[in-house]
């Protein structure tokens, strides 16, 4: 168990990095970055979750990691490609990206995460229709990709124009939302390990998405996740892909920095 | 000094009953020295029996997911998040429970605890609940009774 929480020593690096650039931005309250014991969601788990992660036999997400890896070598669209026409084996050419996602996106000018790139690749270079972002496909071909990083420490570069990002999904997690009136921080900083109701609340890291929710009987991606977190506080949340969310998936993949990609991760 | 200022004037919400979700007016709240608001909500006493059961369900108070209860034992899984209740009914009056549940953030404006009854200086409330407070005025009036009746250390 020890393996999978590591990496306090790599997010305190990037913080200090991050600290030096930074311009006297608007005061917000900065106990996330100051986390010294970064933990995944893993380490919050009861056993009997943590078990059934780590045996893909018995992992109920890799069935949808099935559907992705049977996309990854299918033809579709009228380019008369699959995936796997132009990156070969995926263990070799997606290894990193679950560790590195979301990057920036040049034309777009807005963070790019895994969902996008697959669409991109889809509409553009094989001329197949886009997948919806909930779609068993494209939770299926999120966790083939990611699954291709298991391990490896996630270490989003938040340098350049992804630093304006950072600061917005920053802001976010920080503020107060919804008639409850409650910060993503005040729940998964101020009180990570503290039960509410029945429930342990973990540093809501996004190290293991999509992932499998034994409540929602599926897989589930992180902007589903972050909605459910808006609806329980009740806010309005906001679309997924919007920019508002990939801003938060910026900010909160940064705060995972050292943390091994566990896609897919079971949770309840 | 007492002073006292005016959160929100609007006729008193006695009969109506305000269920929590429908778009009442809102009760006359009087905040004293910003540490007790010692009017009821309603004229209208609380009912202790009422308020245990609001405390209880996750729709309103949900007091539970935050705090532990002992005298509430037919119920599972107490949060840590705040702290117990058990005696809070020898520690404060109806007046400081009052402003604790009607809105904490006049106490300590970083708590977590969610402000109970009001609909002013929020963001981004989800349309379906915009104009509308957790609990109704006599329903905090219920939980204040109920928070009265929790005293010394419960055993059994
Ligand atoms: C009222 C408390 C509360 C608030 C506020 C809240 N969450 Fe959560 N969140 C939870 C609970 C409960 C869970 C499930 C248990 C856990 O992992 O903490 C969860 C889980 C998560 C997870 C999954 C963690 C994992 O290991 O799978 C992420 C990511 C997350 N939250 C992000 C956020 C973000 C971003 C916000 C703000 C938009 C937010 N949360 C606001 C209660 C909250
Ligand atoms: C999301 C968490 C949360 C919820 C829900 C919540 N509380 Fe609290 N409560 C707290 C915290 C944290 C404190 C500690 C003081 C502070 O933060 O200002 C507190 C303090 C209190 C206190 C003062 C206790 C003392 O000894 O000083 C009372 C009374 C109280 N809460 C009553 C309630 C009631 C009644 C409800 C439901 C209607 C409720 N709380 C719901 C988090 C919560």
């Amino acid at each position: 168990m020890e393996k999978k929480i590591w990496g306090a020593v790599a997010m305190l690096g990037l913080g200090g990095l991050l600290v030096a650039c930074q311009p006297g931005g608007p005061k917000l309250i900065d106990k996330a970055d100051t986390t010294s014991d970064t933990r995944s969601g893993y380490s919050y788990a009861e056993p009997e979750t943590q078990a059934m992660q780590d045996d893909d036999f018995n992992n109920p997400a890799m069935l949808w990691a099935d559907i992705g890896g049977d996309q990854w070598t299918t033809v579709d669209g009228e380019a008369g490609k699959s995936c796997q026409s132009c990156h070969g084996e995926a263990a070799k050419s997606m290894k990193g990206v679950g560790a590195k996602f979301p990057i920036w996106d040049a034309k777009l000018k807005t963070p790019k995460a895994v969902e996008m790139q697959i669409n991109e690749c889809r509409t553009e270079r094989m001329k197949a229709q886009p997948w919806k972002w909930e779609s068993d496909q494209m939770l299926g071909m999120t966790m083939y990709v990611k699954m291709q990083s298991r391990g490896m420490p996630v270490n989003v570069d938040v340098s350049g124009p992804m630093k304006a990002w950072l600061e917005r999904g920053k802001e976010f997690y920080n503020t107060r939302r919804g008639l409850l009136d409650m910060a993503c921080s005040h729940c998964h900083v101020d009180n990570a390990g503290n039960m509410i109701r029945a429930n342990r609340l973990s540093q809501g890291q996004a190290n293991g998405f999509p992932t499998y929710r034994l409540k929602w009987q599926k897989p589930g991606s992180l902007h589903r996740r972050f909605k459910g977190c808006n609806d329980q506080v009740r806010a309005e949340p906001f679309k997924r892909g919007s920019e508002e969310y990939l801003a938060l998936e910026t900010y909160v993949m940064w705060r995972a920095s050292g943390l091994p990609v566990e896609t897919p991760a079971v949770r309840n | 000094m007492k002073r006292k200022y005016l959160i929100a004037a609007a006729g008193m919400v006695a009969i109506a009953m305000a269920a929590a979700g429908t778009r009442a007016e809102m009760a006359k709240i009087m905040v004293e020295n910003g540490e007790k608001i010692p009017q009821s909500l309603t004229g209208t006493p609380g009912n202790a029996e009422n308020g245990r059961a609001v405390v209880i369900d996750r729709r309103k108070g949900n007091c539970l997911a935050c705090h532990m209860i002992a005298e509430i034992k037919d119920q599972q899984f107490h949060g840590e998040v705040g702290p117990p209740l058990d005696d809070v009914g020898s520690r404060m009056g109806a007046g400081e429970l009052r402003l604790r549940i009607v809105n904490p953030k006049i106490i300590n404006p970083d708590t977590i605890m969610p402000a109970f009854y009001r609909t002013d200086g929020l963001h981004r409330v989800a349309k379906k609940w915009q104009g509308k407070t957790i609990v109704s005025a006599q329903e905090v009036e219920d939980m204040v009774a109920y928070m009265l009746t929790l005293k010394g250390s419960y055993s059994n």
